[in-house]
């Protein structure tokens, strides 16, 4: 395989979807200011997501959103309270934006009874009915076909409108190649129902990239199979990703027209937090360094005087000194009671339902 | 050990990993024969998810290691497909978990050809995989289905527990005309043992006696026998004598080895990491009490795992999975109940 004609593929393929929005003038200082806020929380969040995995506070997997701040923040600014998301394992960041308290998030990772999920699902598995958030899936492609049925759903529920909700569907550009994804689609396509596939295109699934896993790359033309829009944007300019995804929703809520946003980006480290990725080039690295959103959405609005270095500053340390609360609170909340193992197993009590411990006896034999 | 040597002498042996057992015996059989090759997620450039792949994209190629695109159910349809015209695909499977999505193809597809067009093809087909809960992976990433597969006629079904057997079995059931489970367990993956040197093809369908005893049969497969030989180990110092017989093959099963151990020693214990309804226990108690219940001087028990998605917090899962100390326990009960019988 041409290792550099890959990289100038994602690289190319991202700078073509360059700029719904050219710059970030005309846009309110606030929301820019906000949205700044946000990415240097989820970096923030996600750097000491790391550190707590180093010290064994975080088991099992842990995948980062770092290098995909400003598709996290663009997508979560464009979708609304009413909407519904689901999303893959790579999911800290969406539940911090979707309005969860980075406290539960981090108790979550800790495995902690206060965590999002009650402390059962983990990294891999955030879920808040009342954000809206209905997973967190670790099984590839496992999200796809229930946000389609969640979009049904809202069409027997409700007439489509400005005012109607709709599914936010996130998955990987790997993830675009197992049987859920088109089945899922072609369901959406046929039924036309008011749900948006983002597919967060960070150049790699594990150590595989796009171009070796999928047979057509320009993932967002697979659309075309299902009759649905596709649509390209850089996934490094928040304002476009943002802009991007309000458009895809309000097809989706006004005329059920489903959509499939691809969204390019980094993916700054390894796959999850023990992945070191050394099967990926040092130019792939650096590229992935030097296109890193958040420095420089930072110097963009230093530069157009939204912000001061100062001010800046300011924003970056607020983050941690949040992240830091959270991480408190995480370490000092209990773990679930081992008592409450079978609590959730079933929602209707069933007789005889197991509820042994391993090695109890389930007879007695006396 | 029981297992089976076909073809050499054993001369010299070296403790390795059972990682590199499963290494070493599929770089052996991909010099051995052409129409061996490997498929899988990430098992080339990334060099496997858990490095058992490790060195064989440089050493043979793209062609004989061919990474695949997360499609679990095209891929080993695929290889199905191979097999069917001669091939002898080896294909990994991330996790059992992800298995699920590719059961289309082996149990209404590969378990079933022989059968359904009267021998005129067969699927020398091998799936590897490892199962096996207990690192924080959450309900979905941590299953024990190997009963799913154990229960389909047409499939084999093996679990090594050691890097020896590992390393037997593999080269068996890559060497075999049929459809093999290949069940790998995430926590053996860096555990040691001693192999034998050259050419080592195990009898699939055998179960073997890891450690001679007269009081009571544990019986385990996969982690758990290592699990199994712990605790009889630990129990011998309180004086109790335990055997324990390692499945090693899940489908076939061995129902004379286990009963043979049952009855010289009048109790048994089944330790499986599976749940317990349904479960491999389930099997293995109907087995002794059709073939040695005669011999039982205590009801047979069995250790497995609670019945609950597993989750993510240490200490539910924990709870949830079997452990030495319950196996432990358990054993005592058993034997404490037919002294007191007496
Ligand atoms: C069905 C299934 N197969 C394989 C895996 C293992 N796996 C987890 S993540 C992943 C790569 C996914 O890549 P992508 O969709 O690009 O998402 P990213 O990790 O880049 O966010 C793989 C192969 C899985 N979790 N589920
Ligand atoms: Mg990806």
């Amino acid at each position: 395989m041409d290792e550099s004609r890959r990289k100038w593929d994602h690289m190319a393929a991202k700078a073509q979807s360059k700029a719904v929005v050219e710059s970030t003038g005309g846009e309110p200082a606030d929301t820019l200011r906000s949205y700044y806020e946000q990415m240097s929380l989820v970096r923030s969040f996600e750097l000491r997501s790391s550190e707590m995995y180093a010290r064994a506070k975080i088991g099992g997997y842990c995948h980062l959103n770092l290098g995909e701040e400003a598709t996290v923040v663009g997508l979560m600014a464009a979708i609304e309270k009413r909407d519904y998301l689901f999303t893959g394992y790579r999911d800290h960041g969406y539940a911090l934006m979707r309005g969860i308290s980075p406290e539960s998030v981090m108790a979550e990772l800790f495995g902690k009874v206060t965590g999002v999920s009650g402390g059962r699902g983990g990294s891999m598995h955030m879920f808040d009915s009342e954000a809206r958030l209905l997973g967190g899936y670790g099984i590839v492609g496992g999200q796809i076909p229930p946000a389609t049925g969640a979009a049904l759903a809202l069409k027997y529920q409700e007439a489509a409108g400005a005012d109607a909700a709709a599914v936010m569907c996130l998955l990987g550009d790997g993830t675009t190649n197992i049987g859920a994804f088109h089945e899922s689609l072609n369901l959406a396509g046929l039924w036309k129902l008011p749900i948006v596939y983002v597919i967060v295109n960070n150049g790699l699934g594990m150590g595989t990239t796009v171009e070796k896993a999928s047979a057509e790359p320009d993932l967002y033309k697979r659309a075309a199979s299902y009759r649905m829009p596709g649509v390209r944007v850089d996934g490094d300019d928040v304002l476009a990703v943002r802009d991007a995804a309000r458009d895809a929703l309000k097809q989706a809520r006004e005329s059920r027209q489903p959509v499939l946003l691809e969204v390019m980006c980094y993916r700054l480290r390894g796959h999850s937090v023990v992945d070191p990725a050394r099967y990926r080039a040092p130019e792939d690295t650096t590229i992935a360094q030097q296109s890193d959103p958040v420095p420089s959405f930072r110097a963009e609005l230093i530069a157009s005087g939204v912000l001061t270095e100062a001010d800046a500053a300011a924003i970056d340390e607020a983050a941690d000194v949040r992240v830091s609360a959270a991480v408190v609170f995480a370490d000092e909340s209990p773990e679930p009671d081992v008592d409450d193992l079978f609590k959730y197993v079933y929602a209707t009590a069933v007789a005889n339902a197991p509820s042994a411990l391993p090695g109890e006896p389930v007879m007695d034999a006396l | 050990m029981n297992t089976e040597i076909v073809n050499t002498e054993v001369t010299t042996t070296r403790t390795i990993t059972y990682r590199q057992a499963l290494n070493e015996t599929l770089r052996a059989e991909l010099e051995r024969d052409e129409k061996v090759f490997l498929i899988g997620e990430e098992i080339g450039i990334f060099e496997g998810s858990y490095k058992i792949t490790a060195g064989l994209l440089e050493d043979f190629g793209p062609e004989r290691v061919l990474d695949a695109p997360i499609a679990e159910e095209g891929f080993v349809g695929a290889a199905l497909g191979a097999a069917m015209l001669g091939m002898r695909p080896v294909v990994e499977i991330m996790t059992i978990n992800f298995s699920l999505i590719a059961i289309d193809q082996i149990v209404n597809h590969a378990a079933k050809m022989r059968s359904m067009f009267a021998g005129q093809v067969s699927i020398p087909l091998v799936i590897r995989m490892p199962g096996g809960g207990g690192q924080q992976l959450a309900a979905t990433h941590s299953q024990n289905l190997e009963v799913w597969y154990a229960h389909i006629p047409g499939l084999k079904v093996v679990a090594p527990s050691t890097p020896a057997d590992a390393k037997a079995l593999l080269a068996a059931a890559i060497r075999d005309d049929d459809p093999v489970i290949f069940l790998e367990n995430l926590s053996l993956y860096s555990a040691k043992g001693e192999v034998p040197d050259g050419e080592q093809v195990a009898e699939i369908g055998k179960a073997a006696v890891v450690k001679t005893g007269t009081d009571l049969t544990i019986v385990s497969y996969s982690r758990g026998t290592t699990t199994a030989l712990d605790v009889a180990h630990q129990l011998e110092a309180e004086g109790l004598s335990i055997e324990v017989v390692d499945l090693r093959s899940l489908r076939p099963l061995d129902r004379d080895t286990i009963c043979a151990s049952v009855k010289k020693t009048g109790h048994a214990v089944v330790f499986e990491d599976d749940w317990l309804s349904y479960g491999i226990g389930a099997e293995i108690s109907a087995t002794i009490g059709e073939g040695a219940f005669d011999f039982l001087d205590a009801p047979v028990r069995r250790v497995a795992a609670a019945e609950v998605p597993l989750p993510y917090a240490k200490s539910l899962e924990k709870a949830a999975l079997p452990s030495a100390a319950d196996l432990a326990k358990v054993v005592r009960e058993v034997l404490n109940i037919s002294t007191n019988d007496k």
